[in-house]
């Protein structure tokens, strides 16, 4: 196993592209270390992306926030402007694991690791947040929700680094929520999830609407008849009815050790309505 | 020994205090050497081999390439484990269990061991065993295995405790039945019946620690072992056992504990340990994964009960009957003989019958869990006995009451009870502010009662007293809830001195007599006996050399609050001596002072608990939150009342657990799905409210200060206290344990269809 540290984002790409055997990018380790503990993963080549320049830092910019790779997920709830822009990715984040892991996890991490049952993707799907990935061909730049393929795989080709995600700035009369359904308290992974973000306009009515839900599929679902529901309303009871009905069925679960079929419809609907309700409060809707 | 166990009333100065425990700081500094901090020179790494099959013939194990392997010095399999059990059954499974011989019975079952120059090799040289197996049928589920239609585990076995001998073996070892009275009679005579059937998942003790162990053996034939254990006695004897050795030659040495809970009274890793260290000439370490743990040690039994309890409209109770099913993993076991036992202790009964089934499954041999097999018998009778009071229209706690067994009752399993605290339980949580508190929406309140035997046993200790006047204390039983702080407040009590003058220690086997293990709620119980015996010994001792001091008879010395003190007229001008005194002047006076004793603690008191728990349901979720819990547990006199209450919020957060989300999930593959803490959930801090405790002191009169076990009754009434709190709060009555979110939420709706 071969350990190394680079500096520069384009050294990093260059080692992953030129490397023989299998590889893997550490940034918080919380998945990977995890998984090399337990004898499921022995990488040759361990890329720590941590001393890069930048990727360390969230950035405000004019058009939103750019959050680099290796920040970790206690570091987006100490950042006033994105709480109060995002508050539905920041306590998405803030869900993963335990405190001490919120220490090291990051969203670029809790993305690529490409869980079905990840807390921040179902938040940063609805938010319509985006990825920057640098390869050996260059930057480009991509929806999250093409980064997951199926449980453990994404869309990333060899060589490549996600080096940030990228929020646009807050619409006005905008808010957005992260509701995930354990049978603890915490330190639990997703049974379900829900993330909802709504714009209203003037009259309190809202205007645009994303709902993406968690655990209920191989990869995240973001639920376009479920936003075609809200977008219209003022989330009275009937609509959020709807809501949790078309969230029932847009779910594609399984039967496992976390949760059966039917439970996960049934919650699916249930945490949509209250995370809907939620980000309308925090949109300024009464 | 003639020593005189029975109770006496008496004001105590130590016992009952609350000082820190001696080996606090050591364990919140991290300096506590547990079971993987033992390390020696040239030490190898063990790592085992499981079978990832439920059921499955081995046809060929090939270990010769993991043999050639660099860094690889020994690689095992039952061959190098023979069976030397010379025809006791019940230690030919724990060899059997240790290390498959002709089948591997469950997933996780050790088929081979290597011991390598470090981790990475060992686990390559696993990975170079090659094992043929022959898939066989298996059977995981209790009632499944129960059926004749079943998949057989071992078609020798043949259903004991049946009237007439069974032609076909069967995966149901052993029928056993208790009760007295005519049940059938009893129904007759009751305006109300509730008749249900319970099920409860098989859970595990969740000890942090894993099991761990350091074996160096020797090539003159001795061994030694640093291991984690509830009893390295017992340790001793069985590994002992199973490699052919004299007892006296192993000599074990327990380490710290990080919880056992019954989980570690049994040996998994030990054998395989020595003999991979006898094998390569090199201590071994062998310290088992979580996934390990989970796999292949614990767990309790999963259970299927049927229940009927009948009782006229007065709320006297006239007939109660269970039929009790219990997993004993793939090797005979008592555990549903237990249930049996226990079903019914809390109750005076006319008409009562119980009977037991052991079940055999394709799952990890069964282990004691904190009062064994009593947990999930009251939450079948404790859930009807609810069920019940409703139907009469009677409050819970007073049809308990009318019905609660008192000194006198020949109790369920036979024996007549002597003083006991079942009574004064319910009347201190009938009174308590809990049972008035108001509830909020979603929420419900449920009660139940537990009982738990105790047991006593072998035990041996040693006081010496040093020149300096201060004592130590040498204890055989592994202390896994601060019973050294307790055993060094009764030495300190009995001796007269300040508690910071003893310090006790757990003594490893070549320096004590045999010890029985810390289990059935022992460890104080019986050890603090033994140490009231040995001071009172080291007493004999200190006026002898008073008197030798003072040139007096040494009948003319008492001791009295750490002093020889010299009685009568023409005496009365000595001054006391102090224990100090006395032992600074030992070394002209005949040597070193020490007391000791060795006993069997009989007698230990019967314990009985009630508990009270709060619960909100969230009706879209299944959520299920415990708001607020109280225990309420006879204790016969707390030594260190802060141990006591730790014990009693234990067995209540272990029990919340249990109730609401732990159980071993099996694939249709017979594999376990969840060997990790991620998917088995044990509580964390946030899931629990702060557990409230009162201790009621009956005395137990078999106990020089009263005293009674006070570990393992903490679990027994949570299933059913939770149990009928949820059902309260959800209007819908659970049978099925754990009642994890989507058991509940598919009972609410099922109820609203």
């Amino acid at each position: 196993m071969r350990y190394i540290r680079p500096l520069s984002i384009e050294d990093a790409v260059g080692q992953l592209a030129g490397s023989a055997g299998t590889a893997a990018i550490l940034a918080g380790g919380s998945d990977l270390l995890v998984r090399m503990k337990g004898g499921f993963a022995e990488p040759e080549l361990i890329v720590d992306i941590k001393a890069i320049d930048g990727l360390s830092e969230i950035r405000e910019t004019a058009e939103g926030f750019s959050i680099g790779a290796a920040v970790p997920c206690a570091v987006l709830g100490e950042n006033t402007a994105l709480r109060k822009a995002w508050p539905g990715v920041v306590e998405a984040a803030k869900l993963i694991g335990s405190k001490q892991v919120q220490g090291r996890c990051t969203i670029v991490g809790n993305l690529c690791n490409a869980s079905p049952a990840a807390d921040s993707v179902p938040a940063l799907v609805a938010a319509g947040a985006k990825a920057v990935v640098v390869g050996p061909a260059g930057r480009r730049t991509i929806p999250v929700q093409s980064v997951p393929t199926a449980p453990g795989k994404t869309s990333l080709a060899k060589g490549e680094i996600i080096e940030a995600i990228l929020l646009d700035s807050q619409a006005p009369r905008s808010g957005d929520a992260y509701l995930r359904f354990i049978p603890r308290t915490e330190m639990d992974i997703a049974v379900v999830s829900a993330g909802v973000n709504l714009t209203l306009d003037e009259h309190g009515v809202v205007k645009s609407a994303r709902v993406a839900l968690g655990a209920v599929a191989a990869t995240v679902l973001l639920v376009e008849e479920a936003a075609e529901v809200l977008i219209g309303s003022k989330l009275d009871e009937a609509t959020l009815e709807r809501l949790a009905k078309v969230c029932a069925g847009a779910c594609r679960p399984i039967d496992d050790k976390r949760g059966t079929i039917e439970f996960r419809r049934k919650v699916a609907g249930v945490l949509a309505k209250r995370a809907a309700t939620t980000a309308y409060a925090r949109a300024g809707g009464k | 020994m003639n020593f005189d166990p029975r109770y006496s009333a008496r004001n105590f100065a130590s016992v009952g205090t609350r000082p820190i425990r001696p080996d606090g700081v050591d364990k919140v500094t991290g300096r506590a050497r547990y079971g993987a901090d033992f390390n020696m020179a040239g030490q190898l790494v063990g790592r085992v081999l499981r079978s990832p099959h439920a059921h499955a013939r081995i046809a060929k194990i090939d270990i010769s390439k993991a043999e050639k392997l660099a860094g690889v010095k020994a690689v095992i399999t039952a061959a190098d484990l023979p069976d030397l059990t010379d025809g006791d059954a019940a230690m030919y499974d724990v060899l059997d269990n240790c290390m498959a011989r002709t089948k591997a019975l469950y997933d996780g079952h050790a088929v081979a061991a290597v011991a390598a120059i470090d981790a990475r090799t060992a686990r390559q040289a696993l990975k170079l065993i090659e094992i043929e197996y022959e898939l066989l049928p298996h059977v995981t589920d209790v009632d499944e295995a129960a059926k004749h239609t079943a998949p057989l585990i071992n078609d020798a076995i043949f259903t004991e405790g049946l009237e007439e001998k069974p032609v076909k073996p069967s995966n149901v070892t052993k029928r056993s039945q208790f009760g007295h009275g005519d049940v059938h009679q009893g129904f007759g005579h009751a305006d109300f019946i509730v008749e249900r059937s319970f099920k409860t998942e098989q859970t595990h003790q969740g000890y942090i620690e894993p099991h761990a162990c350091v074996a160096n053996f020797s090539s003159d034939g001795t061994a030694d072992l640093w291991v984690c254990t509830q009893g390295h006695f017992v340790y001793r004897q069985h590994c002992a056992q199973l490699l052919g050795m004299e007892a006296s030659k192993l000599r074990v040495t327990s380490s710290e504990i990080g919880g056992g809970f019954g989980g570690k009274t049994h040996v998994w890793a030990e054998p395989v340990a020595l003999a991979l260290s006898r094998k390569a000439g090199r201590p071994v370490k062998l310290v088992m994964t979580r996934d390990e743990v989970f796999r292949a040690s614990g767990p309790t039994s999963a259970t299927s009960i049927d229940v009927k309890i009948g009782a006229r409209k007065d709320g006297t109770i006239t007939a109660a009957e269970a039929t009790l099913r219990y997993s004993c993993g793939p090797y005979a076991g008592s555990w549903a003989e237990i249930g049996a036992m226990t079903a019914f202790a809390c109750y005076k009964l006319d008409n009562v019958k119980t009977v037991g089934y052991e079940v055999l499954v394709n799952r990890p041999k069964t282990a004691a869990y904190r009062a064994p097999s009593a947990p999930m018998a009251a939450f079948a009778v404790e859930s009807a006995v609810d069920e019940l009071a409703k139907k009469i229209g009677m409050d819970p706690v007073d049809f308990r009451i009318k019905n609660a067994a008192q000194e006198g009752t020949r109790s369920s399993y036979g024996p007549v009870y002597g003083p006991i605290g079942i009574g004064p339980t319910l009347e201190a949580v009938k009174s308590h502010p809990h049972m008035k508190a108001p509830l909020g929406p979603n929420q419900g309140r449920g009660m139940a009662c537990g009982f738990w035997f105790n047991f006593g046993g072998q035990t041996c200790t040693d006081l010496n007293i040093g020149m300096d006047g201060s004592v130590s204390l040498a204890v055989g039983t592994v202390d896994v809830g601060g019973s050294r702080a307790s055993l060094s407040l009764v030495a300190a009590e009995e001796l007269g001195i300040d508690y910071s003058q003893v310090k006790a220690i757990v003594a490893d086997t070549s320096s004590l007599g045999y010890n029985d293990m810390t289990d059935g709620s022992r460890g104080t119980f019986s050890s603090s006996m033994a140490t009231i015996s040995a001071a009172r010994n080291a007493i004999k001792i200190l006026r002898e050399r008073a008197a030798q001091m003072w040139d007096i008879a040494v009948d003319d010395v008492v001791w009295e609050k750490g002093h020889a003190i010299a009685k009568g007229e023409k005496h009365g001008n000595l001054g006391k001596l102090s224990l100090k005194e006395i032992a600074v002047e030992s070394g002209k006076t005949g040597g070193p002072i020490a007391g000791h004793s060795e006993l069997v603690a009989d007698g230990a008191g019967v314990s009985f608990a009630t508990h009270i728990c709060d619960i909100e349901v969230d009706p879209d979720t299944g959520a299920a939150r415990v708001i607020r819990y109280t225990v309420v547990q006879d204790a016969g006199k707390a030594v260190h009342p802060t141990y006591v209450e730790g014990q009693y919020q234990g067995g209540a957060a272990q029990g919340i657990g249990w109730a609401l989300n732990e159980e071993y999930i099996y694939g249709k593959d017979g594999r376990l799905q969840n060997a990790g803490f991620l998917d088995y959930r044990i509580p964390v801090c946030s899931d629990l409210p702060m557990i409230d405790t009162q201790i009621l002191e009956i005395p137990n009169p078999n106990h020089p200060y009263g005293v009674r076990g006070v570990g393992e009754t903490s679990i027994v009434p949570p299933l059913a206290a939770i149990a009928n709190a949820v059902s309260n709060a959800a209007g819908v009555r659970m049978t099925h344990i754990p009642m994890s979110p989507p058991r509940i939420l598919a009972a609410i709706e099922a109820a609203r269809a």
